[in-house]
């Protein structure tokens, strides 16, 4: 269905090649998972499938592409519109309309299908997804799983033969998410539609893979069954992690494969985990640092937090979860003061003072906050001129002048950013390092961080919980407001469950993570009822079945 | 207007002019509202009959009120009426400072003191007296265009801006999309700035200054390119602009004949509304300038191919209200049946006008309008009656299974 003969592809200024020497078959009806780094070439390949890469996004492709028995040399993606349909990372981003009727009708329209065919395709479409109530909302007032099913259907209405999805996942919460996955093996499995999937969070979509394209990041490809490039490659879920451990053979790809697997190793591991999850901090006597109270968030008749009381200790990491609109971002801006608060006391440090009563340049020494766009703080032409002015805005503004300045301290937590950069070019992960490090130069007692792991590979992932090792360290209380349970697993100690704009659960990572099978890590559900979080934990108790 | 290939040939209904279902709750042909409410605004021009323009108004006022849906561009026709007030008076007022149109014998209301002016700059004067002849004939000169003003505010109002876009000739489709996409990105926008605002005060930046204005500007244009990038690499891959193979040669053909064409049209639209231009100007300029439009949107339609996802029909009801709106607007073009200068009664001397029969009558079966067209689709009945049809659907489907 899909061929590649000897890709390479060189965007116009850059020395290396993003993609070169790349030949592969995906053949009809499968669904393909590309996996790889930030930068890695996922979307380069992505884009030569329907012509995107080079028609419109530049540079030299050497080598054929072909797609549904189409040269993408000959055909622009305009003319391969009705064999391949192309869903981005931001739904909102590629509507062109405004309700969903129209969204999804737009590429029929486009493709001249006469209007008694059009409308039958519609209607097919918006059941197949699970959208026909939705068919006269506005674009804009869905939720972000719903945005991401229209953005699908209106691909398919098509009736295309591939589908490329470049992360239509990584800015969902984990229920819209499983929405959009459900969707996407509906279709392959009952339509015969060839998908092509790049996706960062593996867990997710392992299971379903039919085959999986590994991008190294010097611009080769790996490419063949899950299980064997899984087992090699250097990213890999959870799941494969504790198989390679086990030295179960076939490897499983999802938590019922490893579950049957797991039988002897649940009777072998010893009931208690010989290691904690997290490495416990010596001195836990850590004074609180945030007290909030009775926080009620509203925007007009609509409650955003209902009365919620949190208080936040130094020296702990806590995260923050719960599905989309149930309130984090709200509580973590009125914490900070710069949000609304219709009642409700927020009192920081020692003196008790109230971050909102003070202009915002005080109030960002006592509570530091990182939206969940980090790059909208940015606004200046180089890292260097970024780390200048947080020092320049933080001595103005404070007696005693800056504790640390902002360039060290993004070297402590992110060494080697290149200081002539553009902000607006470095990865996700960088940029959350600077604007970081920008909020830190204030130093904050509290930090708090909305969404950080939106778009993160597994290696910023773990860049970003060494960052905040290091802060709850030095003695900073940590709030990570996020969806992502393996991410919270290994770095945050407390975790606070909102749901409706009420703290539903408030106590430490490993029993909340282990209370409910739905909401646990990978591995805390194959060794359920152990309450095994990490590898690390597993690994440990196996050392301990040996040695005995 | 634009071809379509056939993909397929599916039995299929087509709904004749006269099938039952004209007047099932729908909305309008948008261009017959515009034709109806321009009708009326042409109407509108021929006359400073105050009794005649408020019969108009009355007719616009009840078919908005009737016939309007529930849009957010259907709630905008009382800014028209607030503007179409303000027309009036600062003609008036205009009137009253720059003293004008006074005549001797005039019945003078007041006297403001006037202000002396440099013997260089006569030709205008400020202050003097203020007669009730001249600040009345101002006044029907403003609701005239006052008049007008509330036909277009009608039309936009009934008519969906959207779908009337959805009508243009194939030939000005990108035209239309552009618009279209203005609409849907100008709330993205408004979003990205209170967004980075909002982001600004967690650097402990303020507002103000120019400092702020480039904190806000920069990340909020970086924002908007590269929503910009996504957004025509998507609407590449959706097909857009598939079939685009016009020749340089057609498309400056193209081009030339839409520019004369509009020129021709506002040269005959202009001595058409103005009673003094020669009718032959009007007529020859319109009938021209029609022609190369036609010519050049067949032409630059001849390329594309593309087809509207329900587009909207034009059954009896359509007819009937393009109909009324043209009868109002012959009514009061062809002076037959009346004496012409009621249409524009003279303030010398003050008299209460007269209500010429056949022009109100004209204007009077404009109002039908309001029983022939359809109701608009009441919008509580899509989110309550949508969903159980579909969950219907389901769960046959399932059955089926």
């Amino acid at each position: 269905m899909i061929r590649f003969d000897r890709v390479g592809v060189t965007y116009d200024g850059s020395e290396s090649p993003a993609l070169r020497d790349v030949s592969l078959r995906i053949e009809e009806g499968e669904l393909c998972l590309v996996i790889g780094h930030t930068g890695s070439g996922k979307s380069t390949l992505l884009g030569a499938v329907n012509g995107l890469v080079p028609h419109f996004t530049g540079g030299t492709l050497s080598g054929r592409v072909v797609a549904a028995g189409r040269d993408t040399a000959l055909y622009k993606p305009r003319e391969l519109a009705d064999v391949v349909g192309v869903v981005g990372q931001d739904p909102l981003s590629g509507f062109v309309t405004d309700t969903v009727e129209e969204e999804l009708a737009y590429t029929m329209e486009q493709l001249a299908i006469p209007s008694a065919a059009m409308r039958a395709r519609l209607e097919e479409t918006l059941d197949l997804l699970g959208i026909a109530d939705l068919r006269h909302r506005a674009l804009r007032t869905l939720s972000g799983g719903q945005q991401q099913r229209v953005a699908i259907g209106s691909a398919l209405t098509a009736h295309p033969r591939i589908l490329v999805l470049d992360e239509p996942t990584s800015a969902l919460d984990p229920t819209s998410a499983e929405d959009v996955l459900a969707a996407i093996t509906r279709l392959v499995h009952d339509l015969g539609v060839t998908v092509v999937l790049a996706e960062h969070r593996l867990e997710r979509v392992s299971p379903y893979a039919d085959r999986v394209i590994y991008l190294a990041g010097d611009g080769t490809v790996a490419q063949g069954r899950p299980d064997d490039i899984l087992g090699a490659a250097e990213i890999r879920p959870p799941v494969v992690e504790l198989g390679k451990l086990a030295g179960w053979e076939p490897l499983p790809l999802s938590v019922r494969d490893a579950r049957r697997a797991a039988v002897r190793l649940r009777q072998q591991l010893p009931g208690t985990p010989p290691l904690p999850c997290r490495p416990t901090r010596t001195g836990q006597a850590s004074p609180a640092v945030v007290a909030a109270s009775g926080v009620v968030v509203r925007y007009g008749p609509l409650v955003a937090v209902r009365a919620a009381s949190l208080t936040l200790h130094g020296g702990e990491c806590t995260a923050l979860m719960g599905r989309n609109g149930s309130g984090k971002s709200s509580l973590l801006w009125a914490l900070q003061g710069t949000g609304g608060r219709a009642a409700g006391t927020v009192s920081v440090g020692t003196a008790g003072t109230d971050p909102a009563r003070l202009p915002p340049a005080r109030a960002r020494q006592l509570v530091g906050l990182v939206p969940q766009t980090p790059a909208d703080l940015l606004y200046l032409d180089t890292v260097e001129a970024e780390l200048d002015q947080a020092d320049r805005d933080v001595s103005s503004n404070r007696p005693a002048g800056i504790a640390e300045p902002a360039r060290d301290i993004l070297d402590r937590i992110a060494p080697g950013m290149p200081a002539d950069a553009h902000p607006r070019d470095l990865s996700a992960g960088q940029q959350l390092a600077l604007v970081l490090a920008i909020q830190l130069t204030a130093a904050p007692a509290a930090i708090l961080l909305d969404e950080p792991t939106r778009g993160l590979d597994y290696q910023a992932k773990a860049g970003l919980i060494r960052i905040l090792d290091q802060l709850a360290a030095r003695g900073h209380a940590v709030v990570v407001a996020t969806h992502d349970v393996e991410f919270v697993t290994r770095a945050c100690d407390r975790v606070v469950v909102m749901a409706e704009g009420e703290i539903v659960t408030d106590g430490p990572a490993t029993r909340v993570l282990t209370a409910s099978p739905t909401f646990a890590p990978q591995i805390a559900k194959i060794l359920a009822p152990l309450p095994y979080l990490t590898e690390a934990q597993v690994a440990a108790g196996m050392d301990r079945v040996a040695v005995s | 207007m634009t071809r379509t290939r056939p993909v397929g040939r599916a039995p299929r209904y087509r709904p004749t002019l006269w099938s039952p279902g004209g007047r099932l709750p729908r909305l309008l042909h948008p261009v017959a509202w515009w034709i109806w409410a321009l009708s009326l605004g042409v109407a509108a021009s021929r006359t400073t009959n105050p009794l005649l323009l408020l019969m108009i108004l009355a007719v616009l006022g009840v078919v908005v009120a009737l016939r309007r849906g529930d849009a957010p561009w259907a709630r905008g026709y009382r800014y028209y009426l607030f503007m179409a007030l303000a027309v009036i008076v600062i003609r008036v007022v205009f009137r009253i400072i720059f003293e004008s149109g006074v005549t001797p014998g005039d019945f003078i209301l007041f006297r403001l003191p006037r202000v002396p002016m440099p013997s260089w700059y006569a030709g205008i004067q400020i202050g003097g007296p203020v007669s009730s002849e001249a600040v009345l004939s101002a006044a029907l000169d403003g609701a005239r265009l006052a008049c007008l003003l509330c036909c277009i505010g009608a039309a936009n109002t009934l008519a969906n801006p959207k779908r009337a876009l959805r009508v243009l000739p194939s030939a000005l489709y990108e035209l239309g999309v552009a618009v279209t996409v203005a609409l849907s990105v100008a709330p993205q926008l408004v979003d990205s700035v209170q967004r980075v605002r909002r982001a600004r005060r967690l650097r402990g930046g303020g507002n103000r200054g120019l400092r702020a204005l480039r904190a806000v500007a920069v990340p909020v244009l970086h924002d908007a390119l590269e929503r910009s990038l996504l957004l025509a690499a998507s609407m590449d891959a959706r097909g857009y602009g598939r079939t685009g193979t016009a020749t340089r040669a057609s498309r400056r053909l193209t081009a030339v004949l839409l520019l004369t064409g509009m020129a021709g049209l506002s040269v005959g639209a202009y001595a058409l509304l103005d009673a003094g231009a020669p009718a032959g100007l009007g007529l020859g300029g319109f009938a021209a300038g029609a022609v190369a439009c036609v010519a050049g949107l067949a032409l630059g339609g001849r390329r594309v191919s593309r087809t509207h996802y329900r587009p909207d029909p034009w059954r009896w009801p359509e007819w009937v209200v393009t109909a009324c709106g043209l009868v109002s607007a012959v009514g009061l073009c062809v002076s037959a049946g009346y004496n012409a200068a009621v249409l524009n009664p003279s303030v010398y001397p003050l008299h209460w006008p007269s209500l010429p029969l056949v022009p109100a009558i004209a204007i009077l079966s404009a109002a039908l309008a309001a029983v022939v067209a359809p109701s608009p689709p009441a919008p509580a009945t899509h989110a309550e009656v949508e969903p159980q049809r579909h969950t219907v659907v389901r769960d046959l489907a399932g059955a089926a299974r």
